[in-house]
């Protein structure tokens, strides 16, 4: 527990009383985020400059307290959760800084600025911030940058890491550095700013970033694609990339998630097919206008047995909602989604989903999976109960063959939601003792008191994938 | 006694996707005002890791809206659950409530607002108070600094009511016009009644002129809902049930009402009676036949006779699209009206604030909101705001009032334009 001179001390910083929150109801509000388990803080502040985030830092690592730096909570892997009591920083409340430079084609946010929110202010200048994880309505650029998020435009641009030049951070001992800048080129020593994105808030606070932009695609296109045999679909995707036409989204959906999604609404989904490619191409009108027929084409000769291609806006999002609504959909029956993004080389797709089909049926549970087809970045959703304790035991031991089976195949654990607290016990497995060794090394020289999101991405001894809340 | 609805926080997967939706998420800056805050406290209620004391605070500053409902991605039931959290706190504050505040509560919500008569003497004061000049005169005075400022505030908006004379006079029977198009049940609502009995007069005048027939009848009480919002939930069963057993007696088309906050009460019965199958069944036969005046006008034809060239915007009532799902009746119907030029209120699906008696109870994060939707409404300046439900309307007045633009903007219940296009007279 945390003394009361703590509080105190804490308030000479914050000198706005509202933004130190201590109320018990407070506390179980902070206490959680998107993914398993509770855990109840001392105190939670909301932090909205970087003096206040420098100097209670200093504090936290003077007398040895836990901090856990925080979005909006979306996070399925544990990231902010607060598992070792002591401070929560809520960093979306500081949202005030949100600028486009055209010229520079840069924008420069601070860390509470929601994700879309940069996106559609880079849209009215002719731009776009690509990276667009499906919580980016929601979700804190500084949270996308701590767990290096991706989402479904990934196969052509990339994830987080990649639009992220420049940074300024609170080390774990209070300090304020800069890393990178404004420019698309910089080999100045040690890649910091890449060190510190996807670091999952154990290495230091980002207090604001430097975020490169693209230009805006003129025109989109969607092209549906309906596959009898999974192994076919697999063929589609390589034929379309090694053709030379590179889409921005490539979505799958396979015989579980068609057949939740036509139960759920019927839109006339083929309930029989084993695959669904949901293709979505941007770019110069004419030149979409002509992939897009060669992309019909390539997945007719790949055995698709029926293709849509959208001809309007309004066909388009008709065709998207069957993938919008597999989150509805898939929790009908039981309201426990456990959401994984275990990602494997694109050429292994067919051959994971073949291993999902076995892990589904050894441990009789309720499977789906859809996902990022085109940068082999799957998820396997399973739906339980969590309050029922024998098929959680069940759900734990799929999920750990899942995560052997992508790294059998050459893939990782995760492929853009973090590894936090629940992936922790398997990195050893894809990283290696010497590999995990010298990631240990780094935090302990960065952050040697350890104050800084402890207990998170390295495991505890013995500590073991647990998926409920009690 | 009361259960949280318990097993339904289980269907939170707590996404986060609601809380841009939320308006006390914004206003507030913390999680505890969020909707999946406020479910994740109910599961700790419910498993006795907070009081029902410490649970009220972030239920009472619940609005109720329901925005949460209509962006979640796996169909929680938060209005369920809500609506379980604030009759849990009502029982368990009842067995420590001083009797004389029960008798105050016992006397507003099962004597007061369901009894037209003491509604009728009320809103013929109110309609007397304005009538004879005495608002102007206690304007003047400041004779009314002497109400807390919340009262104070909603005295300056007061709408101009008919007197109750005027209102007893409206006519049980209206025939059709023309053809009969349907047959309709009109329901009136207490405090619309009282407070905006002409709109309710404008309602019947208009379906008639659009061809329907319209009866109103006598044995019609209150919808229950302010009193199911407070925690109220056998007053509420008990309103239901006589309201259910009213209209079950004739065989009208559509029951029909010009009440947002009403109308999402009425099309919602079913759920009360959930362990009740005979009940249940009643009143989803009844809640499937009500709906709001909108939805009728919409698909007939009125006779316009008037141009309003006037710049109109529309506030949607948050019950009306998140819980009656009617979000382009309202708004096609408004867009009818000869004349308008009409403009879209910025982020216009967030609450304004009132919410019920949320406003009175909750004054100064009621305020909050409605300063953050003026925010809004001061890019586009219209000359009207268009209102589908009278809790909006008169929280609309107190925003536009807050920024000095009351000679300016002019605040209507889409009825109101509408009767003034086609020259109905209240």
């Amino acid at each position: 527990m945390i003394h009361d001179t703590i509080i105190q001390l804490l308030k000479e910083i914050i000198k706005d009383e509202k933004r130190i929150l201590t109320d018990k109801v407070d506390l179980y509000s902070y206490s959680y985020d998107s993914s398993f388990g509770v855990y109840l803080p001392d105190v939670v502040v909301q932090p909205k400059e970087t003096k206040e985030v420098a100097e209670m830092m200093k504090l936290a690592n003077k007398y040895e307290i836990p901090v856990y730096p925080r979005g909006q909570g979306t996070s399925l892997s544990g990231g902010p959760l607060p598992v070792k009591g002591g401070i929560v920083f809520d960093l979306s409340k500081w949202d005030n800084k949100l600028i486009i430079d055209a010229e520079d084609m840069v924008a420069v946010v601070s860390p509470g600025v929601i994700t879309a929110d940069i996106n559609n202010a880079a849209m009215e200048a002719g731009m776009i911030y690509p990276p667009d994880p499906s919580s980016s309505n929601v979700s804190t650029i500084g949270g996308n940058l701590a767990e290096n998020s991706g989402g479904p435009r990934g196969l052509k641009y990339g994830v987080t890491k990649d639009y992220v030049i420049g940074l300024e951070v609170v080390t774990p001992e209070g300090e304020v550095i800069r890393t990178g800048g404004r420019t698309v080129k910089n080999v100045t020593g040690y890649d910091l700013t890449k060190l510190i994105v996807g670091s999952e808030g154990t290495l230091g606070i980002i207090t604001e970033a430097i975020l490169r932009l693209f230009p805006k695609p003129q025109a989109t296109k969607t092209l549906m694609a309906v596959f009898d045999d999974i192994v076919d679909s697999g063929r589609a995707i390589t034929n379309i990339l090694s053709s030379g036409i590179l889409p921005s989204k490539l979505e799958i959906m396979d015989n579980a998630t068609i057949n939740a999604v036509e139960a759920y609404e019927p839109l006339g989904l083929p309930i029989e097919a084993e695959a669904l490619l949901l293709i979505e191409l941007d770019g110069h009108p004419a030149a979409i206008e002509d992939e897009i027929i060669r992309v019909q084409q390539v997945c007719e000769s790949s055995q698709a047995s029926e293709v849509r291609v959208a001809n309007t806006v309004e066909e388009a999002n008709e065709l998207w909602k069957a993938r919008k609504l597999v989150s509805p959909a898939i929790v009908r029956e039981k309201p426990t989604k456990i959401s994984e993004d275990a990602t494997i080389p694109r050429s292994k797709i067919p051959e994971m989903f073949k291993r999902l089909k076995e892990i589904r049926e050894k441990y009789h549970i309720h499977l789906v999976v859809f996902g990022h087809a085109g940068d082999g970045n799957l998820h396997p959703n399973i739906i339980a109960d969590q309050r029922d304790q024998e098929e959680m035991r069940r759900v734990e031991k799929a999920v750990e063959e899942i995560f052997e089976a992508a790294i059998e195949l050459g893939g990782t654990l995760s492929g853009e939601h973090g590894i936090g607290t629940l992936k922790a016990p398997f990195m050893e497995m894809e990283l290696g003792e010497i590999g995990l060794d010298m990631m240990k090394r780094i935090k302990e020289s960065w952050d040697p008191k350890n104050v800084l999101n402890p207990g998170k991405i390295f495991p505890e001894p013995g500590q073991r994938l647990v998926l409920t809340n009690g | 006694m009361a259960e949280l609805a318990y097993e339904e926080t289980f269907d939170c997967v707590q996404c986060g996707y609601c809380l841009p939706a939320c308006p006390t998420y914004i206003t507030m800056e913390k999680e505890t005002h969020s909707p999946r805050g406020r479910i994740n406290l109910v599961k700790m209620a419910a498993e006795g890791k907070i009081t029902y004391s410490e649970l009220e605070g972030p239920i009472n500053l619940c609005l109720g809206c329901r925005a949460c409902e209509v962006v979640c991605p796996t169909n929680v039931q938060y209005g369920t659950i809500l609506e379980s959290a604030k009759e849990f706190i009502e029982e368990n504050k009842k067995k420590e409530t001083p009797k004389r505040v029960k008798l105050f509560r016992e006397f507003l919500f099962n004597k007061t607002i369901p009894n037209k008569k003491i509604l009728n003497t009320v809103g013929g004061g109110i309609a007397l108070y304005q009538k004879s000049g005495l608002q102007k005169v206690a304007h003047k005075a400041k004779a009314t600094n002497i109400l807390p400022e919340n009262l104070r505030t909603f005295e300056k908006i007061l709408p101009n009511a008919e007197g109750s004379i005027k209102r007893r006079k409206r006519e049980e029977y209206y025939p059709p016009i023309h053809r009969p198009a349907f047959r309709i049940g009109f329901f009136t609502g207490c405090v619309m009644d009282t407070m905006f009995s002409s709109i309710n007069t404008q309602s019947i005048k208009l379906l008639q002129l659009a061809g329907c027939e319209v009866t109103v009848i006598k044995e019609q009480t209150c919808c229950g809902a302010l009193q199911s919002h407070s925690g109220e939930t056998e007053i509420t069963k008990r309103l239901a049930k006589e309201n259910i057993e009213a209209f079950e007696k004739h065989s009208f088309d559509y029951i029909v009402n010009s009440i947002g906050g009403c109308g999402a009460m009425l099309v919602e019965y079913d759920k009360l009676f959930a362990d009740d199958p005979e009940w249940a069944t009643r009143a989803k036969q009844f809640a499937e036949k009500n709906v709001d005046i909108s939805v009728i006008l919409s698909q007939l034809n009125l006779p316009f006779e008037k141009e309003i060239n006037r710049a109109v915007t529309y506030q949607p009532s948050c019950h009306m699209s998140n819980v009656q799902k009617r979000v382009n009746e309202p708004l096609q119907l408004l867009k009818s009206v000869p004349g308008i030029t009409y403009l879209e209120f910025p982020k216009k699906d967030m609450c304004c604030g009132s919410a019920g008696i949320y406003n009175i109870v909750n004054y100064n994060e009621s305020m909050e909101l409605i300063d953050e939707k003026m925010k809004h409404l001061t890019t586009i300046t219209p000359e009207v705001i268009v209102t589908t439900n009278p809790g909006c309307h008169l929280q609309m007045k107190v925003g536009v009032e807050r920024e000095g633009l009351t000679d300016q903007i002019q605040v209507v219940h889409l009825i109101e334009l509408l009767a003034e296009a086609c020259k109905v007279e209240g």
